[in-house]
């Protein structure tokens, strides 16, 4: 096991090396600066500027500069916002992302899991279909379509709940967390079902029935285990999506989370902030991919005789 | 052996119920948290009792370095912090004493001196002098430190040749402190406007002490500014900046008219989307919003709304014409065009938002300056002039293109015009859109025909938006030069006597510019915001401007 998590690791670096030169040369080759303005910024200014921030170093030179910091764990400071640190930014952001994505976690695991389990016990019946054909939509749909469609109806046609903000009003939590919880719930809500109608056909459940076990108590007791291993294989993979899929819900909702700095940054073309976030989210999702992998591998006696097998 | 599997499931069964009660518990204290325990009490309510003032302030702020900063959202904080020489009336935007209580004008209009108040002081109780205005303006004209309004310092006497490295003396700059509580600022001509600028931002006195102890004087990016570090000596000091949620400031003990200081704090909060922010408004959740979506401005004109405040604000909406397109290089066929803009029509029914239709560059009222115009709509005339040109109803005029930014509204205006053009032309338009900073740099490089464009005065002179076209001038961006327009602006203008000399200067540019038509100006803007009408003495004036030591909240509201 920690060889395999040893082996991740190192696999990873030259994924992350590979982000960050693509980032940074494409940040740098897109139109437009840090420090270009709708009023004429005057040359002297903008040299002074890049004389500061090193932009007027050759590329290549900036380019090795900048890897040396981040191997430091420096990120660099804001172009935009001056003043602040990349890593600042990211730790103001961070929490309220986080705690956006914990609750989109709840919502869909809640609304996954009922549906999904829900289906597989009764196959083929409304029981089925219903949640099924739901949970199908909910993948379809952006969340960039679902967040103003919910706006719009429980915030403007009925007034029930906020729309924007993050514990400024009470019930503010309440939209954009189903509004980002919606598509990941649809997809355990599918993943579940097929895990657990897998399960279902085994023969332990036969034999589980055949020693008159009730319903409930096979499902809880010897069916979940198994039938659950697909859905706690995505759990990492969605928690980082989450975290960093969260950016379209920011924005909607005007949550000062990650996701609203990094599409800003974008915009201002502020590149220590574009890249030291790009890093930072893909570091997420390499950390959350092995710790995923590695609970699957716990879980399933089957992954794990393979890795021993395999020493 | 099954009896003792069976107990075994029970025993199993029971721990399950317990993991349910946890599970179900855990969701139940979620469920909570989002929707929130507050009182019911909303911001608006609870800060007119405690004298809290919650201000919609549009994005983060970049920084609150006065000598850095540049956009609205800082200005709004930044004169909560900070404080000039001299104010402006909340209504007339008429000078008022601000730092300085007094102050004398040489009889040629070009030797300023002030007289600081004796209890002035900074934020943190030091003494506040004379020097430090010397010190802030010579931070202000080092170029290392990147100020983009150090041209606001440019007519006192010499601060452009030492911006510029034309002189490395400091002491040949127009500013000098007589002693601690008399500062004499010389003029290179007289600047009727120069009072003006003593309320910008990049002309107010910064702490010493503060700066240099968080960094050099003439450094970017250093902390002096933040949290637990800013020292001012404004109306109210810095408390509280938690980034992209809200910067609250409360009032200064030592700020010299503290006792007429009637809110005890500003909360501003950075909402950059007008929907949600009407929707806070709504809530009470703002006192004061920064703008208000266009499509919800007739909703509230239906019910005659008292929160909707449009006011004339000093800008004015603009196409540059980029006079090295082959076709419009014809100045006919630019009057053409900016004859065939139908401008009512577009402000009552595409932008909405009261806006008035521009015939001029300069808002009309600009100190007193009202210009005549050359500019009408005349379709028939715009038809004959393209004919001149020798386009005959539009025939073999080569299709050209327009350039915005990626907005809605500049997507609507610009197609309004399209069809405009193609109506009363028989001309056709394409239209390209382009994210901010592409946008930017495309039209500063002069790769466009027609591009869309604004421009809010930074001082109420009509100086501030003529000079913008002169040839050098990096506003200009359209390739159009004219030495008449040059030596009016930059000779004869500030050398007249008298103020209505100057705006009859003025408006001879003006005219040489209208006739020209490397622009066309399109509508003024207006200022459109919500204001709670438990905010007093928020007058309209046409910089949307909020004196704050002038504003109290009425409890009863």
């Amino acid at each position: 096991m920690y060889r395999f998590a040893l082996g991740r690791i190192l696999q990873a670096i030259p994924v992350l090396l590979a982000v960050i030169t693509v980032t940074f040369f494409l940040i740098h080759s897109a139109p437009g600066g840090p420090f270009s303005a709708d009023k004429a910024v005057p040359p002297e200014v903008i040299k002074a500027l890049e004389e500061q921030y090193n932009l007027n170093q050759p590329i290549w030179q900036q380019y090795v500069s900048y890897l040396g910091d981040v191997v430091r764990g420096d990120f660099g400071p804001s172009f935009k916002y001056s003043g602040r640190t990349v890593n600042e930014l990211i730790a103001a952001g961070l929490p309220i992302t986080a705690e956006l994505a914990f609750y989109a976690m709840i919502v869909a695991l809640v609304i996954g899991l009922l549906a999904g389990i829900g289906a597989a016990v009764r196959p083929n019946t409304a029981q089925d279909y219903i949640p099924m054909t739901a949970a199908m939509i909910g993948i379809c749909m952006p969340s960039f379509l679902l967040g103003p469609l919910l706006v719009l109806v429980f915030g403007i046609n009925l007034e029930w709940l906020p729309v924007s903000g993050w514990g400024d009003i009470p019930g503010d939590k309440i939209l954009p967390s189903i509004t980002l919880g919606a598509g990941f719930a649809a997809y355990i809500a599918r993943l579940s079902r097929g895990g657990m109608l897998e399960v279902l056909s085994q023969d332990y459940i036969r034999t589980a029935r055949a020693k008159g076990l009730s319903e409930t108590l096979i499902i809880l007791k010897h069916a979940l285990r198994g039938g659950l291993i697909p859905v706690v294989a995505f759990l990492g993979p969605a928690f980082a999506g989450l975290l960093s899929g969260s950016f379209v819900v920011e924005t909607i909702f005007q949550i000062p989370g990650l996701g609203r700095f990094y599409v800003q940054a974008a915009f201002n073309r502020d590149y220590t902030l574009i890249l030291g976030m790009t890093i930072f989210l893909s570091t997420l999702i390499i950390v959350f991919n092995l710790l995923s992998d590695m609970l699957a591998i716990w879980l399933n006696p089957k992954l794990r005789h393979e890795i021993k097998g395999a020493k | 052996m099954n009896l003792k599997n069976d107990h075994y499931t029970v025993f199993k069964a029971s721990k399950h119920k317990k993991c349910d009660l946890i599970f179900l518990s855990i969701l139940l204290a979620t469920c909570v948290t989002l929707t929130g325990c507050g009182s019911s009490e909303t911001n608006v309510v609870a800060g007119n009792k405690s004298g809290t003032l919650y201000w919609g302030n549009g994005t983060e702020p970049q920084s609150l370095d006065p000598q850095i900063a540049t956009g609205v959202p800082e200005h709004h904080i930044i004169s909560a912090v900070m404080e000039g020489l001299v104010l402006k009336d909340r209504k007339t935007l008429e000078p008022r004493p601000g730092v300085a209580k007094t102050w004398d004008i040489s009889n040629d209009g070009r030797v300023y001196t002030f007289y600081l108040r004796e209890n002035a002081k900074w934020s943190n109780g030091d003494a506040h002098t004379a020097d430090d205005y010397v010190w802030s303006w010579w931070r202000a004209l080092q170029t290392t430190l990147g100020n983009q309004y150090a041209y606001m310092l440019f007519p006192i006497k010499n601060a452009k040749r030492y911006y510029d490295g034309e002189t490395s003396d400091f002491s040949d700059v127009g500013v000098k402190a007589i002693d601690n509580r008399t500062l004499q600022v010389t003029l290179t001509n007289p600047t009727p406007y120069f009072l003006q600028l003593l309320d910008h931002y990049s002309l107010f006195p910064v702490h010493q002490a503060t700066i240099e102890k968080f960094g050099r004087a003439d450094e970017r990016g250093t902390r002096w500014s933040y949290e637990g570090n800013l020292v001012g000596n404004g109306p109210y000091k810095l408390e509280e900046w938690k980034i992209n949620r809200h910067i609250t400031v409360t009032k200064n003990p030592y700020y010299w008219d503290e006792a007429n200081v009637s809110i005890n704090s500003i909360v501003f909060k950075p909402v950059d989307n007008a929907v949600t922010e009407e929707r806070m408004f709504r809530a009470g959740a703002l006192h004061v919003t920064s703008s208000i979506p266009a499509d919800k401005i007739a909703i509230y004109q239906e019910k005659s709304a008292p929160e909707l405040k449009i006011t004339p604000y000093l800008g004015t909406y603009f196409y540059r014409l980029n006079i090295n397109t082959p076709q419009l290089q014809d100045k006919r066929v630019r009057r053409a065009l900016g004859m065939a803009i139908d401008r009512k029509q577009l402000v009552d029914n595409i932008t909405k938002g009261g806006q008035i239709p521009a015939y001029t560059m300069t808002p009309p009222g600009t100190m007193g300056y009202f210009p005549e115009s050359t500019l009408n709509f005349d379709p028939e005339a715009a038809k004959r002039l393209l004919a001149e040109a020798g386009y005959p109803n539009g025939e073999g005029f080569p299709p050209i293109e327009i350039l915005y930014n990626t907005n809605e509204g500049h997507r609507k205006i610009a197609v309004a015009l399209q069809e405009m053009w193609k109506n009363y032309l028989n001309i056709d338009i394409k239209l390209l859109n382009q994210e901010w900073k592409v946008y930017l740099a495309t039209e500063s490089a002069g790769d466009y025909q027609i591009s869309r464009g604004g421009w809010i005065g930074d001082y109420v002179d009509p100086n501030n938006f003529l000079d913008m076209f002169l040839c050098n001038g990096g506003n200009n961006r359209t390739g159009w030069c004219n030495e008449e327009y040059d030596r009016l602006i930059l000779e004869v203008a500030p050398s007249q006597s008298s103020h209505e000399q100057r705006l009859k200067i003025f408006q001879q540019a003006e005219t040489i510019l209208l006739e020209d038509m490397p622009i066309i100006p399109v509508y003024t803007y207006t200022s459109i915001k919500l204001l709670h009408p438990s905010v007093r003495n928020f007058d309209d004036n046409i910089l949307n401007q909020a004196m704050y030591k002038d504003l109290y909240l009425d409890a009863n509201l």
